[in-house]
């Protein structure tokens, strides 16, 4: 089970003040918060892609090529990365690239983005949203996994003979997880793929991803990935601490009342019990992120957001001190102890190593054998792309 | 063996947005809705009626407007529409057409949760001067919607509650002509009895891409 934190990186007043950090004071305490969720025992921490302020990270890997060099175990990842308004080479040639430098300590989120604008300031249309983030990783994909890419498609220029470069370390890409919160084509297509698919839950009840994230395993259980259990889930979280629970609640109201996304709505109370936003002591944080795993099955990520409307930079590094010290060491016990044998830990690249060669393995079987349901797929869909096969279960495949 | 299937009774839902309690926005909702439950059961048709009061959801709808998702009450309320044979929708005018409060309920519901769901649409006023902001604001809003919505619409202004007839027809006349409407377009529908699958993809859909596009 892995633990971390993702940031969206926004620059929010801090409401009990009436200070705002400049952005260049944000950039670094983001740098400073990625730094400290090694520093007290996290795995993972994630960054945001944004292109309007008041958001800061619109460049990832340059954030997270400086914490790869600040840190030794950290997982480096998204949350997310544009595929929809990103070119998909680039895509694949920055993190590859970043891969090398971390020593494979990387996996990234794929996403579609904040705002509306946003697809015509890149060029593209929002209308195409879902059909250019699909056939835009379909693209990157084959970037990662095939060495000579000839390529066509409906939204970027064709590629003839093109090789990404760097190739990806050892041959294997990032792990990638989708990010969703009611699409059910990118589920699909995590699924067919066999990537992970993260549910961003913090804003919506739990009874809507309950439904998208069983879709999301019984076809990663369709397309031969392995079992529906065996998919890679992980989950967002939203948690304000302090030793006594109304501490927390009085602490953190201020913020949460002001804060960009959901301020002046609800009340902090029935936020809390509409959204897993936990304020209170740590045993409650611990409390009700036990019931994750309930509502979903057992997952493999578990990434918090903690600074975020307009925390200041001291608070939100006591606040990752509760969650390592307090909260994080038992969840990884509980968890680890609860998720049967049979079902995958969280990803890392040693992981994924094994996971690629136990499917070209497995690929090698199915070409003896003939069809499976992804080379099923690929056949339907070869009418309308040119299609030549992933590193897995598709009859022909070129890698 | 003959078959003893129960008929699933028709789903009828009835909104007011109504400010005031008592309301003459709710006062002619549950005229339209009794009137077209009668209506249906002079058939011999089965029916269920849901009238939802937004003044009873106001703050859970503004809260969606802000949060983006709606709280239990009010997903209650979104589901029931969206689920309906026949719907009854019925706002005060203010400042010439829909109230606000009106306008967001419709604003949060998932813009295909109408589509082809028979609809009367009715409002109250102080005045009879407003009664075409049904025909130039209510109705472009559910055609927008694809909910087809009944020739006739019913308006009522406060001398409506005192009077026999307005030269043309009575309140209770225009009532009974719209509910006669919609009880035969629910008598038709089978909306409420049609199982929806949310996750189902585009038949051009393909997880490798190359589809959707323009």
């Amino acid at each position: 089970m892995q633990f971390g934190i993702f940031t969206v990186g926004d620059v929010t007043t801090d409401p009990t003040n009436n200070t705002t950090p400049t952005e260049g004071e944000r950039i670094k305490a983001i740098l400073t918060i990625a730094q400290k969720a090694e520093e007290v025992g996290l795995d993972v921490f994630a960054t945001g892609e944004h292109h309007n302020p008041p958001f800061v990270p619109s460049s990832p890997t340059t954030m997270l090529g400086y914490v790869a060099a600040k840190t030794e175990k950290l997982i480096l990842s998204t949350s997310t990365t544009l595929i929809t308004t990103n070119d998909p080479v680039k895509i694949a040639e920055d993190f590859a690239m970043l891969q090398h430098i971390a020593d494979g300590r990387v996996d990234l989120m794929m996403g579609r983005g904040n705002t509306g604008p946003v697809y015509p300031w890149f060029g593209q249309d929002i209308r195409q949203g879902i059909p250019l983030a699909i056939e835009n990783y379909a693209l990157l994909r084959r970037l990662w996994d095939e060495e000579v890419v000839d390529w066509e498609g409906q939204f970027r220029t064709p590629l003839q003979g093109f090789t990404s470069t760097p190739r990806p370390l050892d041959g294997v890409a990032p792990f990638v997880w989708h990010g969703s919160i009611r699409s059910p084509e990118i589920a699909e297509q995590a699924a067919y793929y066999g990537d992970g698919f993260f549910a961003n839950h913090i804003f919506w009840p739990k009874e809507h991803f309950q439904r998208l994230i069983a879709y999301y395993r019984q076809r990663f259980e369709h397309y031969g990935h392995g079992k529906a259990d065996q998919a890679f889930v992980g989950l967002g979280g939203q948690v304000f601490m302090a030793k006594n629970s109304q501490d927390a609640v009085n602490q953190f109201r201020p913020y949460f009342d002001n804060a960009p996304v959901y301020g002046h709505g609800p009340s902090l109370e029935d936020f809390t019990e509409q959204t897993p936003l936990t304020v209170g002591s740590p045993q409650q944080v611990i409390d009700r992120t036990l019931t994750f795993r309930e509502t979903f099955g057992d997952y493999q990520r578990q990434l918090f957001l903690m600074d975020h409307a307009g925390l200041p930079l001291k608070t939100v590094l006591e606040q990752l001190d509760m969650l390592g010290e307090l909260v994080v060491p038992t969840l990884r016990k509980e968890l680890d102890a609860k998720r049967p044998a049979h079902v995958p830990d969280g990803p890392t690249h040693q992981s994924e190593i094994e996971r690629m060669s136990a499917r070209e393995a497995a690929r090698q079987v199915a070409d003896l054998d003939g069809q499976s349901a992804v080379a099923a797929e690929a056949a339907r869909a070869e009418g309308t792309a040119t299609h030549t096969g992933a590193a897995f279960g598709i009859k022909g495949a070129q890698s | 063996m003959t078959d003893t299937t129960p008929i699933a009774p028709k789903q009828l839902v009835a909104i007011s947005s109504g400010l005031s309690q008592p309301s003459s926005t709710r006062l002619l909702t549950d005229r339209l809705a009794d009137a077209t439950v009668a209506d249906l059961r002079d058939r011999g048709i089965d029916v269920e009626l849901r009238t939802i009061e937004l003044r009873d959801i106001a703050q859970d709808i503004t809260n969606n407007l802000v949060t983006g998702f709606p709280s239990t009450k009010l997903q209650s309320a979104l589901d029931a529409v969206a689920g309906a044979d026949g719907l009854i929708a019925v706002t005060p005018i203010f400042t010439a057409s829909y109230s606000g409060l009106f306008k967001s309920f419709f604003d949060v519901i998932d813009n295909t949760a109408l589509t082809g769901l028979p609809t009367l649409i009715a409002a109250t006023g102080g005045t009879p001067r407003h009664s075409l902001a049904l025909e130039h604001a209510v109705r472009p809003l559910f055609s927008y919607l694809r909910a087809p919505v009944m020739p006739t619409s019913v308006y009522a202004s406060s001398e409506d509650w005192g009077s026999g007839a307005d030269g043309v027809a009575s309140l209770p006349d225009r009532i009974h002509r719209a509910a006669s409407e919609l009880a035969d377009a629910v008598q038709r529908s089978d909306r409420s009895s049609r199982v929806v699958d949310p996750f189902a993809l585009d038949a051009s859909f393909s997880p490798v891409g190359g589809y959707g596009a323009q």
